[in-house]
Order: structure tokens, then C-alpha cells, then sequence
């Protein structure tokens, strides 16, 4: 017996505009809830900018995107969409986890603090209890030895999983993953990924822009191959990256691989 | 075949004495540093003019120490004036509404402009420009009104020399600071769901206060002495209350001694203050 599926994100002809050019041209894809959907292709292929407007950080130009069967930036009233005032837009972003490239601790806040930060400033928990789920969160990420220590004296890796612990602090319904290993060196890359997999595992329903081909074989369910604003090509990550149909797509995994 | 430059007895770690590298030219320096300072106390200490017995008796006098709490005073008026009102011409700088942006430029450009010296003598006969101010609704009743030179007492006059000049500069700062702060920490807090208040208050402002406390450090410092010019409109700070003694005693260097002293005391001892500040809003920072 199937569950109807319960679609965590719905995309329908997403575009975006940044002045002249044209980022996003008409993009669909759907997520069902604890799914892990994988977006690769070069770079200005318009995969980040497709991340940060599932959390509304990019204004869409045309498209319509739901969110836990919400719509995303937008009030839908008799017939006409009334854009979001900035509170509200805030609001709807807690349950949307986000896991950026460079990391973007606060640098002024300890590990700890960086973590406690929303929930007690937005969700208003209580300090003991966010510090007690906190701490919880670092040492789920392996980091319970670095509670105090500022994000300058941790590697890129350990910076980068006080980033997800610090996601996961607001309970999301969602993570976005923004290229979270590319300004990893090679030998850090695997404990960021050993998280994101228990992640996964877990049941997190996860988007995520990567270069790790390894990582979208096996822990995602469904693979989409962006090219110049488009999705090119998606299906099952191991069909797609084995047997590529697409003459861009297998042009961009022989420079990958 | 090449001739080898050491013996075999040096491979297995030779036993030699390690001699430095002289600096002759540093003692040559340090002897000339210490006779021209010789020169200088000595010069101080024997020149009867400096009178040192008048310092010593006016140092600590109530009229000095008055005038002293005046500068102070004042110095710390100004400042809060300059960096609240700096703040708000920042902000306005920075948002998206053209008439705010180009209201901001306009009060940096003037402030910045015209000489404080100037705009100190100006605001203390503003009295000659407009005679009452009133408060009141436009082309509506009016809720109060008062002569302005009742308004302008030379507190005053100072208070809006100072202050709003200050705001110019101090403006400026805050507004490099809060640019200077990457624009992936604002999307990282936003992604959070924090709001844009949120954002600037526990995210941006914390960082660019680091960039913003050195410059205002020595903004508070220039302040201080800027207070003296305040002289002009016969207010009793620090220099007008030793202006006013050596007026009646004629003992003008060693007055000007006493108030030197002061104001070398006072921007000593900010100075540690400024060190302790930026160590707390360093912190996070490579070290």
C-alpha cells in the first residue's frame, strides 16, 4: 500500500533575472517529504540562485513555488498574489534550513552561540532550553568539544557542521545545502558529507547543489543536471550519472569525473 | 669537483660560538634620543617662566576642576549627540529611499564643510537670524513658542556646534563599518527567519562595531580637545577657566600648562579605555 506522497516543495516554471541576464528559465521540479533531491551542473548554470528562492533570499520573476504547500513570497487573494511584508517572508523562512558555500558563521559568537542565536532571538526558547538542544545539535555533528570555541579557531569542516547544527537549531521542515563542500580542502569533505548522509537518513527532506557525484549516487532519490538556466536532464542519480542522454550533460560529467 | 665549505667534524654538529650581528647604529640612536631628552626635562625644569609653583597651585584648583567637569560634560554630550544622530544619517544613507539618501549626503556635505569654530560662533547668535522659535502644527496653532535667545545659552550653542558636526563625521564611520560587513552573514541570518531589525541589531551592528569603535576612539579624542574651542562663546571649560584666572593674574604659560596637564590626563586615560573596547568587540577574531 503507497502513501500519496506529500510534496515538501512544488516548482512550477520558476524564472529569474539578474539585470539583462536571464538565470532561471522556466524551471519544475518537485521534492516529496524526506527526500534527498541532488542539482548539478557548472557553475552560472543557476543551481544557488534556484536554492536561495526556494527560501525567498532571491525574489522569483515569474513561477509560482510552494513550500509545505505554501506559497512562497506570496499571499494568494481573490485572484491576485500580494507580496509578503518582510516579517512575514521571515517567518515562513524558520522551518527552511540553509547551508551556505562559505559557511557564514558569525564570526562574533561562539559555536554555541551561533546556534542558540534563532531560537532564542526569533523563536523566543528559553536560553536553558536552546542551549541543552544546542549542545545536543554539536555533538550530533561531532563538535561537543567545540562549544566555546569561535568559528576562526575551527576548520573549514567543523565551521561547516556548526553551520547544519545551527539549521537544524529552528527544526526545519526543509535544508537547502548551497555547495557546502566547495571551499572544503579534499580531506575535510568527508565528515561534512558523513552528516548530511545521517542527515538523510533521518528523513530530512534535503535539496542540495553539489559537485559530489559520489555523494548524489548514493544518498540522493532524484537527480536534476542544470544547464544555462534550464534542467537539462534528471531521473534516478545512478541512471543519470551512468548512462547521461543529454549531449551537455555528458559533456559537463566528463569534465567532472 | 667542488670544494666543500665545511669539515667532516661540522656535519656531526659543530661546537662553534654563535656570534650576533652588532647594531652599532642602534646605540648611536638611543644615545641621541636620551641627550635631546636630557636637554628638553632640563630645559623645563630651569626655565623660571614655566613657574611651576603657580601649576602646582592652580592644578587642582576648584575653578580648574570645574571647568574640567564642564569639558567633560561636554565631551560626553556631544558624542552621545554625534553618534545617535550619525547612526540615523548612516541609516538613512544606506536605505532605499533616494530622498533619504540624498537628505544624508546633504548633512554630511554641509557639516563636514564648514569650520566647527564657525558654525559654534553662528549657532550662539542664531538669536540675530530668528528672533523666537515656536513648535506648533504647520500653517496650524502654535504650542509653544520662545525667544530664541533664551534657547541659545552658550551650552547650547555648544551642544549644536559640537554635536551636530560630530554627527557628520561619526556618520561616516558607522556607515563604513556597517558596508565593511560580508553580505553572506545578512543572508545567513535572514535564512534563520530573523527579520531586518534583528539582523542589524545582533548580527551586523556587532561586527561593524568592531571596525567602528577604533575611528570613534579617536573621534572622542579630537572631541575632547575640539571642546576648547568653545572658548569663543565664553562657556567655562577647561581653557576658558584657565583664560579666565591668567586674565586676572597675567600667569598665562603656567595656566596653559595646568590645562595641558589636564587634557593630557584625560585622553590617557580614554586611550586604555579605547584598548579594553576593541579587545571586546575583537573577540572571534583570529588571534
Amino acid at each position: 500500500m503507497t502513501e500519496p506522497a506529500e510534496y515538501v516543495v512544488r516548482a512550477r516554471g520558476l524564472r529569474k533575472r539578474f539585470g539583462r541576464l536571464e538565470v532561471l528559465k522556466g524551471v519544475d521540479f518537485d521534492l516529496e517529504a524526506g527526500r534527498v533531491l541532488c542539482v548539478i551542473g557548472p557553475s552560472g548554470s543557476g543551481k544557488s540562485t534556484l536554492l536561495s528562492c526556494v527560501n525567498h533570499l532571491e525574489k522569483l520573476d515569474g513561477g509560482r513555488l510552494w513550500v509545505d504547500g505554501r506559497l512562497v513570497g506570496y499571499r494568494a487573494r481573490g485572484g491576485k498574489l500580494y507580496e509578503l511584508k518582510e516579517r512575514e517572508v521571515a517567518r515562513n523562512r524558520r522551518h527552511i534550513g540553509m547551508v551556505f558555500q562559505h559557511f557564514n558563521l558569525f564570526p562574533h559568537m561562539t559555536a554555541l552561540g551561533n546556534v542558540v542565536e534563532a531560537p532564542v532571538h526569533v523563536k523566543r526558547t528559553p536560553k536553558d532550553a536552546a542551549v541543552a538542544r544546542g549542545v545536543e545539535l554539536l555533538d550530533r555533528v561531532g563538535l561537543a568539544d567545540k562549544r566555546d570555541a569561535y568559528p576562526a579557531q575551527l576548520s573549514g569542516g567543523q565551521q561547516q557542521r556548526v553551520a547544519i547544527a545551527r539549521a537544524l537549531a529552528m527544526d526545519p521542515r526543509l535544508m537547502l545545502f548551497d555547495e557546502p563542500t566547495s571551499a572544503l580542502d579534499p580531506e575535510l569533505v568527508g565528515e561534512v558529507l558523513a552528516v548530511m548522509r545521517d542527515l538523510a537518513a533521518d528523513g530530512m527532506s534535503m535539496v542540495v547543489v553539489t559537485h559530489e557525484l559520489g555523494f548524489a549516487r548514493e544518498v540522493g532519490d532524484h537527480l536534476m543536471f542544470m544547464d544555462d538556466g534550464v534542467v537539462v536532464e534528471e531521473g534516478r542519480p545512478r541512471e543519470v550519472l551512468a548512462g547521461p542522454r543529454h549531449e551537455r550533460t555528458k559533456a559537463f560529467l566528463s569534465k567532472v569525473l | 669537483m667542488t670544494q666543500t665549505a665545511y669539515s667532516e667534524a661540522q656535519l656531526d654538529g659543530g661546537d662553534e660560538v654563535v656570534v650576533p650581528v652588532r647594531h652599532p647604529w642602534r646605540w648611536a640612536a638611543t644615545a641621541c634620543v636620551v641627550a635631546v631628552a636630557a636637554l628638553v626635562a632640563y630645559a623645563l625644569v630651569t626655565n623660571e617662566a614655566f613657574k611651576w609653583d603657580v601649576v602646582g597651585r592652580y592644578v587642582l584648583s576648584p575653578e580648574i576642576l570645574t571647568g574640567l567637569l564642564t569639558t567633560l560634560e561636554l565631551t560626553l554630550a556631544a558624542m552621545i549627540i554625534g553618534l545617535v544622530l550619525g547612526t540615523v544619517i548612516a541609516l538613512m544613507r544606506l536605505s532605499a529611499n533616494p530622498l533619504l539618501v540624498a537628505v544624508s549626503w546633504c548633512y554630511t556635505w554641509f557639516f563636514r564643510s564648514i569650520p566647527v569654530l564657525v558654525q559654534l560662533i553662528f549657532w550662539f547668535n542664531f538669536g540675530a537670524l530668528y528672533k523666537t522659535i515656536t513648535l506648533g502644527v504647520p500653517l496650524g496653532p502654535e504650542l509653544l513658542t520662545a525667544n530664541t535667545n533664551d534657547l541659545i545659552t552658550p551650552m547650547s550653542a555648544a551642544l549644536l556646534g559640537l554635536g551636530l558636526s560630530q554627527a557628520a563625521y561619526t556618520g561616516e564611520v558607522i556607515r563604513a563599518g556597517i558596508v565593511a560587513v560580508d553580505d553572506g552573514q545578512t543572508r545567513a541570518a535572514k535564512a534563520l527567519g530573523m527579520s531586518g531589525f534583528l539582523v542589524f541589531r545582533r548580527i551586523v551592528l556587532p561586527q561593524a562595531m568592531r571596525l567602528i569603535i577604533p575611528p570613534v576612539g579617536n573621534e572622542l579624542i579630537s572631541m575632547i580637545k575640539n571642546t576648547s574651542l568653545v572658548s569663543v562663546v565664553a562657556l567655562a571649560e577647561l581653557l576658558y577657566s584657565a583664560q579666565l584666572i591668567y586674565s586676572r593674574t597675567y600667569q598665562t604659560i603656567p595656566l596653559l600648562v595646568v590645562a595641558s596637564l589636564w587634557y593630557l590626563m584625560v585622553v590617557s586615560l580614554l586611550s586604555v579605555g579605547q584598548h579594553f573596547l576593541e579587545r571586546h568587540y575583537g573577540r572571534g577574531q583570529a588571534r
